[in-house]
């Protein structure tokens, strides 16, 4: 089975984030960049199934793709840190990227691999991104691609060369039975992703990571400008110290019917 | 925002662990309204103490870090949050392993505890650790970590205990009020406070708050990358943050140790990585906390690889990932010492910057007692932020040489290494001459420094083994045999010595005689052209400096000082002014030169062209005259440092090089040389037992002990005198003494010379401690080439402070015989002066 897990570089979440003056970027100076939370998901699962999979004496090839600023490459060699095989990036000057320009831009990648004679039966991504949230990207590609897209998912297996992927709801799960080849947008809590070996980093950093540009072509809405949402005020009620606070403690929550 | 809050005693800036020492020792030494301020929140403000590895390794090669740490050790311990692991530092390289040996003579010479481990000891200590490369290890017992957040918790609720601290966290300063020199208050964000002292103790962001008030903390903020990985399923069984000795892999810039289930890994091997505090983020910008920068990988690649081949073990264990790695900030200075003490531009405001947490509580403490009794048990002379020189303190100066201090860190440095960056910055009018000559140059004070003269190689011949030639590279190492040379000519002919690094002050007004009682120990209202050796002395009868001091005029002294610390010595004597403005003082450092003029022909050189009788009648010993020298007009003071008949030569800057000349031609037919400060500073002066200030002379020690004190106690007051007199009328503990080595080939077959700071032992090789519980060792080291033999200074007690006694000296592995020469101040060399006096 061959995997394509799909991220992308995001400021890391827990500051404040500043915009940049003219309100058109973020001012990235102080910033910390990962990959979307749900995507290290993505990453976990690929490995795990390429695993398993080869140990049973499968041929598998897993490859993690982004678009983005030539730092990105560190995202990917997270990823390849994890255990994925190679990576791959579409290098950007540093500017937006909309959904739909995205989109195209990944198809092209994909369309470049299979030429190059490498078809996928899995594209794995997160199910929205950390930063703009837009929830568009997977199901982008999936239309353009012309392939079957579930999200949201949680859960995934396979059998008879389908793929069985679970969605939480309220209720319980969705259980999906999807035709391989398939697009899967993954959520946090499908696995515990494992931290990157040093091993893996310093095989990572010695492979040569394959970088294409393209033309950015933007559609869809234009961006005006970057507005931080009003600051949400705290309010912190002191209730007592030490031991004086305790029984307080308890009433709230009893209040809150925790106990 | 206008808010008054209530008035402050003492305001410390910076709750990190060296703020938290600091509010403790101070609410011990019983000062009350301290107020701790800090921008972030506690415990963990953001500063470096809170992301630091927290590990202590107790031995240096440098006394006072050594105690420092040790008292810091000592009070973790105290608090319970010391965690006693042990330590491992491994060798590599053969250097490494001769390393070893010295950290063991500096833990003996120190008296902490620590001993060579084979690379099988090390690998039952740490058995994940490839022993491979390795060839050995130095082990610290007593190496641990310590907890600095819960040492700084229990530090403020001790204070708050003593109701002497209130805390203001979460709370900005803005500006530090300074008027008329004098710390008034702080601008916070919540209001001004008012405060009569304010202490600095912010770390990476020193700079920012000195430049609100106008002075200097030079240092900077830089990355020190480290990550941690795990879980280390060789860790699961252990419980509590370490079990294993910590790994300091030091020929590789690293370090690996235990940290709970994880193990911490460190490195100092990348490049140095500056970051100015001004882009340091607030906490609300900051992803994590403010010093605690995103992870650079690629810096890191390289520690990765030393890493694997270290503890592979560890790092290819299936499920051991990287949890966390970062840019953690630390200060760094251009000399890599603290920079303590009150500034020298505002009354009041303190620096207690670039402090590990190894040593933060023992400098806490030790400020707490300067600001208390004005003298502090560990002598801290050498942190002090009055060292600093104007071009000390310009960012190109400090970045050039943090650069080069980040990468002595865990190198293997030799006593006498100079710093190749920012050199050439002040220069005596005799430098054309003395680069011509091949002036190898060493600095002090920015002063370029002649050591010894590559023109005199052709002297090698003529003295022969006579210059003790070292065959040991490390003995040999920033050293020439051209030195021994050269004192040997001079001893026998006459030598030229640029003493222009010299710091002179002139001291006038009618106040100045008066001043001038009270700041020496020695009788200070002596005749008009009269010059005086003198100790000055701090409160409690210990050493502050030594100088020479020289009475132009009634009203006028012209103080002499060397330029390693004249600059603390400058802040002393202006910190001590009357305050009716009755005393003048001026430094005229930049204004004058000097070169010193001294062997048995020095007279037959001066005579020629001094436009006054110079014979030893008319210009006796300890006289000072302002003369002719053809047409350069000069203030010449019969004295020597290095045993001989001569002047020290004065003259205005700008007349130096023709003086230079004038002296050169004059000396031509008396085989008149240059010499380097090999000779006076260290080969000519052992020999004659001159103290030198920071060697023998430091607050340690009185003048008694260290046998400058004259038989009679001058009648006027002066600083320190009733501890003066005190220990005048007493045995002192100690007797500093001056011994030969018997024979430097004994251990090894191989001439070994001691460069300093080694252990005296007994002949069983047991420690000497005196009543005072000082250790005794090497507090200078030197050929003496008149005498034949390698010489030593010590302090001893008066069990062994006697002639002919025979003793041992630790150096590198092997223990030499010395044999005591001299108990007290008279010379080894012609101990009568009768050279000095002809």
């Amino acid at each position: 089975m061959n995997i394509l897990v799909c991220i992308k570089r995001v400021p890391m979440t827990g500051s404040r984030i500043r915009l940049t003056e003219d309100e058109q970027m973020i001012d990235t100076k102080n910033l910390r960049f990962w990959m979307s939370p749900h995507e290290e998901c993505a990453l976990e699962e690929a490995v795990r199934i390429a695993k398993a999979r080869t140990d049973a004496g499968e041929e598998c090839i897993t490859k993690v793709l982004t678009l983005g600023p030539a730092d990105a490459a560190d995202q990917l060699k997270h990823g390849m840190a994890m255990g994925i095989q190679d990576g791959i990036l579409i290098e950007t000057d540093g500017s937006d990227w909309d959904p739909m320009a995205t989109s195209k831009a990944l198809v092209e990648a994909i369309e470049a691999e299979k030429a190059a004679g490498v078809e996928y039966d899995l594209i794995l991504f997160g199910n929205e991104s950390a930063d703009s949230g837009g929830f568009q990207v997977g199901m982008r590609v999936a239309h353009k691609l012309g392939m079957p897209a579930v999200t949201g998912i949680k859960d995934l297996e396979f059998a008879d060369g389908k793929a069985i992927a679970k969605r939480e709801t309220t209720a319980g799960f969705d259980i999906y039975e999807v035709p391989l080849p398939a697009i899967v947008a993954v959520k946090e809590g499908l696995n515990l992703p494992r931290y990157p070996s040093v091993p893996g980093r310093l095989k990572a950093k010695r492979k040569k990571i394959p970088t294409m540009t393209l033309e950015n072509r933007p559609g869809g809405p234009d961006k005006v400008r970057l507005k931080n949402p009003p600051a949400t005020e705290i309010q912190t009620e002191m209730l007592g110290e030490g031991a004086a606070a305790a029984s307080r403690i308890v009433d709230i929550l009893e209040e809150l019917g925790a106990i | 925002m206008s808010a008054e809050l209530p008035k402050a005693k003492v305001a410390v800036i910076g709750a990190g662990i060296v703020g938290n020492s600091l509010v403790y020792y101070l609410a011990e030494k019983g000062w009350r309204d301290i107020v701790l301020i800090d921008k972030g929140p506690l415990p963990n403000p953001g500063g470096s103490t809170g992301h630091a590895s927290n590990f202590i390794f107790p031995v240096d090669h440098s006394k006072e870090m050594t105690h420092l740490t040790r008292d810091s050790i000592n009070t973790y311990t105290e608090m319970g949050v010391y965690n006693k692991s042990g330590g491992i530092e491994l060798a590599r390289t053969e250097a490494r392993l001769q390393e070893i040996q010295r950290r063991i003579t500096s833990a003996k010479s120190w008296g902490e505890e620590g001993w060579f481990v084979s690379p099988e000891e090390i690998k039952e200590m740490v058995p994940w650790v490839n022993t491979d490369d390795i060839l050995g290890g130095f082990y610290a017992p007593d190496a641990g970590v310590c907890d600095p957040l819960r040492a700084g918790t229990i530090m403020r609720e001790r204070a708050q205990e003593l109701d002497a601290l209130t805390i203001m966290a979460n709370t900005e300063v803005q500006d530090i009020i300074v008027e008329d020199g004098v710390v008034k208050g702080l601008q916070l964000d919540k209001g001004y406070l008012e405060a009569e002292y304010v202490l600095i103790a912010t770390g990476c962001w020193s700079e920012l708050l000195a430049d609100m008030a106008g002075v200097h903390i030079p240092l900077a903020p830089i990355v020190h990358q480290f990550m941690t990985v795990g879980p280390v399923p060789q860790f699961e069984a252990t419980t509590g943050e370490i079990n294993f000795p910590l790994v300091r892999d030091v020929d590789a810039n690293m370090y690996e140790r235990q940290n709970g289930s994880d193990m911490e890994i460190g490195s100092y091997c990348h490049k140095t990585i500056i970051h100015p505090a001004k882009d340091i983020p607030s906490n609300e910008e900051a992803t994590m906390t403010p010093t605690e920068l995103p992870f650079t990988e690629d810096d890191f690649d390289e520690s990765l690889e030393i890493a694997m081949g270290l503890v592979g073990e560890i790092l290819e264990t299936e499920g051991v990932g990287v949890r966390h790695a970062i840019n953690g900030l630390m200060s760094l200075t251009p000399d890599g010492g603290p920079i303590i003490g009150e500034t020298p531009e505002v009354k009041n405001l303190w620096s207690v910057a670039a402090i590990w947490i190894k040593e933060a509580p023992g400098f806490g403490r030790m400020v707490a007692e300067l600001m208390t009794d004005g003298v502090s048990e560990v002598d801290i002379t050498a942190s002090d932020v009055a060292r600093f020189y104007e071009h000390n303190r310009s960012k190109h100066h400090v970045e050039a040489r943090v650069y080069e201090t980040f990468n002595k860190m865990y190198s293997i440095v030799h006593p006498a290494e100079q710093y190749a960056s920012s050199r050439m910055i002040r220069l005596s009018p005799f430098y054309p001459r003395e680069e011509a000559l091949g002036a190898f140059f060493y600095e002090t004070a920015g002063w370029e420094r002649p050591h010894w003269y590559e023109a005199n190689k052709n002297l090698l011949e003529k003295y022969g083994d006579a210059t003790m030639p070292r065959t040991a590279e490390w003995d040999g190492r920033w050293w020439s045999p051209i030195i021994n040379a050269e004192h040997l000519h001079m001893r026998e002919n006459v030598g030229m010595v640029d003493l222009t690094a010299f710091s002179i002050f002139d001291v006038t007004g009618p106040g100045a005689a008066d001043y001038m009682q009270k700041m020496a120990v020695n009788q200070m209202k002596v005749k008009v052209g009269r010059s005086v050796y003198t100790p000055i002395l701090n409160a409690h009868g210990g050493f502050k400096a030594d100088l020479t001091v020289l009475r132009k005029g009634k009203n006028h002294y012209q103080v002499v000082t060397g330029g390693g610390n004249g600059n603390v010595d400058k802040k002393w004597f202006k910190d001590h002014l009357p305050e009716d403005g009755s005393v003048t003082f001026h430094d005229v450092t930049s204004a004058l030169c000097t070169v010193g003029l001294w062997g048995p022909k020095a007279r037959n050189v001066l005579e020629k062209v001094a436009n006054i009788d110079v014979s030893n009648e008319a210009f006796p010993y300890g006289a000072v005259k302002t003369f002719m020298i053809n047409q350069i007009e000069v203030t010449a003071f019969r004295i020597s440092y290095v045993g001989e008949l001569g002047w020290e030569i004065y003259t205005k800057m700008e007349q130096g090089l023709a003086l230079w000349d004038i002296l050169w031609k004059a000396g031509e037919d008396q085989d008149v040389i240059a010499v380097g400060n090999g000779v006076y500073g260290t080969t000519a002066r052992i020999e004659k037992g001159y103290r030198a200030f920071g060697m023998e002379l430091e607050s340690d020690y009185d003048p008694i002990e260290c046998g400058l004190a004259r038989p009679k106690v001058k009648s006027a007051d002066f600083i320190g005198k009733e501890a003066y007199v005190k220990a005048h009328g007493s045995t002192p503990a100690a007797t500093l003494c001056t011994l030969s080595v018997d024979d430097p080939t004994e251990a090894t077959g191989e001439a070994r010379y001691m460069l300093g700071n080694e252990p005296i032992l007994t002949l069983d090789g047991e420690a000497i401690i005196d009543a005072k519980g000082r250790r005794s060792y090497a507090t200078s080291a030197g050929n003496g080439p008149s005498v034949g033999k390698h010489l030593l200074m010590a302090y001893l007690p008066p069990a062994h402070a006697k002639v002919g006694e025979k003793l041992k000296v630790q150096y590198l592995g092997g223990q030499y015989t010395v044999t005591v020469e001299v108990a007290g101040s008279t010379p080894l060399f012609d101990p009568t002066d009768s050279r000095m006096k002809s």
